[in-house]
């Protein structure tokens, strides 16, 4: 490209014409207006951009981007990325997935992206409920959960999304939710910087099947007592007058009062630590949506990331026996000649 | 018994035009390398030839156990041949096992080379011999050659230092030994292999050699063979050859059709069984720029490559017959976005997990309808091990001119059997680059110029293809239905009823764009014989039996299933009937009756095993009535 400077955005050129077509009130309004007030400021391109999704309301996200995109099929979207960004490392490859969609159908394919760090934003809308089928329960609805599917409440233990992105050692999570806007888009902007995979949870309401899930931690008026922002390099504190705080306990961590324990007691988050072991408690401290729970960036590592790795391989290849060429290639093994 | 008062004549060597060689042992004895190394030494000495590796799923079988049993089977000539042969001429067998489960197949009179030391009691009851086969009369009918093998080959290493068990190991190598005396192979090349393949352990290489070397001379010196017997090298096309499996055929294919197309190669793929060589073979030639995944499962390799396809790489799946039905709803994707994609499947034996390493060719019905939905799919099936090169390109080429997923149906016959193979000139390969959408083609409500994805090519129908990366086309593709032209979500009934026959009239129009159907033998006969993929061979071989006793005969071969070459509705109209060698239980001939409304009578075999010429030679007689030794019925 001649024209090495971006362009100057605003909202309105993320935009597509396609009329948004969500129920009236869901948190994925939001959302999408989050990353297209966030896209401006990540220094890309349009036409370098492309969402990727798989199935389920948030899944039509490609469509209300004026970007490159793909809707594929359910629980697919990290598989079709991954390929899309090892062929293409000069992409920006977003993906936008829900609970079912990441979690159920298509967790293997969310791990195995994770674990490979292949250069993703994944972003998770997290919630906790089927709504594109109508209200059936979801591997992240809280146990006794009572759905369509679960008139006697649902028997089955939660996914916890930060931990399972832990768990593959991923090297990027966060956490963000869909009543803060200027926290999901540093969040997201810190997840699109990040080279490798990285993975936003957002906490979503969808306020026809699951109304005010999220509602005792998200609310305005519930947020000091009820989010623990995490902050890389400060002791990790919440509450109306930062009083309460979080502290490493016996291999475990647990909340305290800073009055109880003293300042010094209280856990400096360090996102860059390579270990995810202390990344993991934190991401256990809460239950559920209905306990003190931290967003934020849990972790951000750096580690090789897939796309330049496969690169790098091709051009080791390239360097040491030459390109390709297909006279050879064809006379690669015995040969004779027939007269 | 073999006749041992011949003389000793090493010298004395008698010409033959063709042999049919099985080497059959345990699955740990090394039999697969055995006649892989007897196949090249003949190719490089200009035979023709046919192979047949047939082998267990496991890998291990219980040693001495006919489940364990591992075979490879070589048909060396010196004309022509198209198959590894009927009934085999020899049988090498290296234990009781291999003697038990291969007998039936050798021709009476043949020939049997026993490793005697493996014929112990525990072994013959491993084998389920009640009593010696050697003993009860049950060999009388054949040549038998009793070869204490593991014992010549421990004293033929014993001054390397090597261990009795590590020197049992080589005995493989005695038995090459061997039969490349009696076969008169040139042992260079093999020796030569040897010091490649083992030279990083030195003592293993040198044991080989000794083995080989010891079995030569054995042959030579023993009094149990009177002669020896060449086989001359085939009169073949002059070029440079090679000898290719369809596998490695098949992935070189693939690297040049990325050459030809200008577009780096992508693979997303899954280990299965008999696909996995692809894999393995594209995974070496990075500096062909190809990209290759292991991907977590079947649905992640095509997954990835409708992700590869979609920034514009010439991306490829491989799997077999169960990775298919798992990637099933991924390339419905594929057949919506319509976007290139290569399924390249290797089939096997099935249902489920079936016979992974024995050949079937039963996939043809779920590749051409295994969809939900209207959802039409090329497919091209390769016909010999060399031709599955070609193959690989022409579904690359309708792939890339039609924007379509195209399935490319071989099996694991094509996949792991070999032959010469004449090098093409790489400028004579076909160009099949395509063109991307730079500009905009359409302009949205509000009188904007954008890209709309689904305004098709006029003649081909194929969409117009903007990649990720180029200004101002952005766009968003989907599996939802699409709107004729704009893309974008439509739930308008005309337009998807618009959508599905644009899709179908897509496929349709590719049949004017494929080589008619070639009719061979006699036009006049009343009896055409029809295959497709892996059955060439065995036809080609069987009718050419038929038509040399004298009888009317007609064959079509089928590359293209979907759509057909447009001509092949008029050929068989000039028949009064088809018959139609399959290995499934007429699945091509369902579809023929339904296309064309014929007479179309299966030939079915679901044996694990390709058909043999004699098979279809017989085949063929009883349709026309005519006893296999000529009489009329």
């Amino acid at each position: 490209m001649s024209d090495t400077t971006i362009p100057e955005t605003s909202r309105k050129d993320w935009m597509s014409d396609q009329e948004v077509r969500w129920c009236p009130g869901c948190g994925d309004y939001s959302i999408l207006a989050a990353v297209q007030l966030a896209l401006p400021d990540m220094g890309v391109r349009r036409e370098e951009v492309v969402f990727v999704s798989g199935i389920g309301c948030a899944a039509r996200f490609p469509y209300y981007m004026n970007t490159y995109g793909m809707h594929s099929i359910h629980g697919r979207a990290p598989a079709i990325a991954t390929g899309l960004a090892m062929a293409r490392p000069d992409l920006h490859v977003f993906v936008v997935s829900g609970d079912g969609d990441a979690l159920s159908i298509g967790g293997n394919h969310l791990i195995h992206a994770l674990r490979r760090n292949v250069n993703l934003t994944i972003l998770l809308f997290n919630n906790q409920i089927y709504g594109l089928t109508k209200g059936q329960y979801s591997p992240t609805s809280e146990t006794g959960k009572v759905t369509k599917s679960t008139p006697f409440g649902s028997i089955e233990k939660p996914f916890n999304p930060v931990s399972v992105a832990l768990g593959a050692e991923a090297s990027f999570v966060a956490r963000t939710h869909d009543m803060d806007r200027n926290h999901m888009m540093d969040t997201i902007k810190r997840a699109h910087d990040h080279q490798g995979a990285s993975i936003v949870e957002i906490y979503q309401n969808c306020n026809v099947f699951n109304d005010g899930a999220f509602g005792q931690i998200t609310a305005k008026s519930a947020r000091d007592e009820m989010l623990i922002d995490l902050r890389h390099g400060e002791p990790i504190l919440f509450g109306a007058d930062r009083q309460r705080g979080v502290v490493l306990d016996g291999g475990g961590v647990r909340l305290a009062e800073v009055a109880d324990v003293g300042m010094d007691a209280v856990l400096v988050h360090d996102e860059t630590r390579p270990d995810p072991s202390i990344a993991f408690m934190l991401s256990r401290i809460a239950t559920g949506p209905h306990e003190p729970t931290p967003v934020g960036v849990f972790r951000a590592v750096g580690r090789d990331e897939y796309g330049s790795r496969v690169n790098q391989q091709l051009a080791a290849a390239q360097e040491q026996r030459g390109p390709g060429n297909l006279h050879d290639l064809l006379r690669s093994g015995a040969t004779w000649e027939v007269e | 018994m073999s006749d041992t008062s011949t003389q000793p004549t090493g010298e004395r060597t008698e010409s033959i035009d063709r042999v049919i060689i099985r080497f059959a042992g345990d699955s740990g004895d090394g039999m697969q390398l055995t006649g892989d190394r007897f196949t090249s030494a003949s190719a490089m000495f200009g035979n023709d030839l046919a192979t047949l590796p047939d082998f267990p799923a496991e890998i291990r079988a219980p040693a001495g156990t006919i489940a364990g049993v591992s075979a490879f089977q070589v048909h060396i000539s010196d004309h022509d041949i198209t198959t590894p042969g009927d009934a085999p001429d020899v049988l090498v067998a290296m234990n009781p096992a291999a003697l038990r489960s291969d007998l039936h197949r050798l021709k009476g009179n043949g020939s049997v080379i026993l490793n005697i030391d493996a014929f112990t009691e525990r072994n013959l009851d491993k084998a389920g011999y009640s009593s010696d086969p050697r003993e009860d009369g049950s060999l009388d009918a054949y040549k038998v050659y009793e070869v204490p093998m593991t014992e010549m080959t421990k004293k033929a290493v014993e001054h390397l230092g090597v261990k009795p068990r590590d020197a049992e190991r080589s005995k493989n190598f005695f038995a090459l030994g061997l039969v490349s005396w009696m076969y008169t192979r040139p042992a260079e090349h093999t020796l030569e292999w040897i010091q490649q393949k083992f030279g990083k352990d030195q003592q293993v290489a040198d044991a080989n050699v000794a083995a080989f070397k010891a079995g030569h001379a054995f042959g030579e010196t023993a009094e149990l063979f009177d002669h020896a017997y060449s086989v001359k090298p085939a009169e073949k096309v002059p070029g440079t050859y090679t000898n290719i499996t369809g596998n490695v055929a098949l992935a070189w294919g693939l690297i040049a059709a990325s050459q030809l197309a200008d577009m780096p190669l992508f693979l997303g793929s899954y280990p299965i069984t008999p696909a996995s060589d692809i894999l393995h073979e594209l995974s070496k030639h990075k500096n062909f720029g190809v990209r290759t995944l292991q991907a977590e499962d079947e649905i992640a390799g095509v997954g990835s490559a409708i992700g590869a396809a979609y920034g514009g790489h010439l991306a490829i799946t491989t799997t077999s017959g169960p990775g298919v039905a798992l990637k099933g709803e991924a390339i419905g994707l594929a057949v919506s976005l319509e976007l290139p994609l290569v399924v390249v499947d290797i089939q096997r034996g099935g249902p489920s997990t079936g016979l992974p390493t024995k050949t079937e060719a039963s996939d043809l019905l779920m590749a051409m309808y295994g969809r939900h939905g209207e959802s039409p799919m090329p497919i091209v099936a390769a016909s010999t091990p060399a031709g599955c090169f070609d193959a690989a390109i022409e579904a690359c080429r309708i792939a890339l001119k039609y924007r379509t997923p195209v399935f490319l149906l071989s099996d694991g016959y094509l996949a792991n059997g070999a032959e010469p193979w004449k090098l093409p000139d790489v400028e004579s390969l076909p160009d099949i680059s395509t063109t991307f959408a730079t500009e905009a083609n359409g302009t949205n409500d509000a009188g904007n110029p954008v890209h709309h994805p689904y305004e098709r090519d006029p003649e081909t129908l194929a969409r117009s293809w903007a990649l990720p990366g180029t200004p101002g086309l952005e766009h968003r593709i989907g599996g939802l239905e699409k709107a004729d032209k704009t893309g974008n979500v439509s739930y308008d009934p005309g337009n998807h009823e618009l959508m599905t026959h644009l899709r179908q009239a897509k496929l349709d129009g590719i049949a004017k764009d494929i080589p008619e159907a070639v009719l061979e033998g006699d036009a006049d006969a009343d009896l055409v014989v029809i295959g497709w993929g892996s059955t060439w061979g065995a036809i080609s071989g069987g009718v050419d039996r038929v038509r040399a006793a004298g009888h009317s005969i007609a064959r079509i071969h089928l590359t293209h299933l979907h759509p057909f070459p447009p001509n092949l509705g008029d050929l068989l109209s000039g028949f009064d009937r088809a018959l139609v060698p399959e290995l499934n239980l007429g699945q091509l001939s369902k579809v023929l009756r339904a296309e064309f409304l014929i007479d179309a009578k299966t030939v079915s075999k679901v044996r694990g095993l390709p058909f043999t010429a004699v098979e279809i030679e017989a085949a063929i007689l009883d349709s026309l009535g005519v006893a296999q030794n000529g009489a009329a019925k």
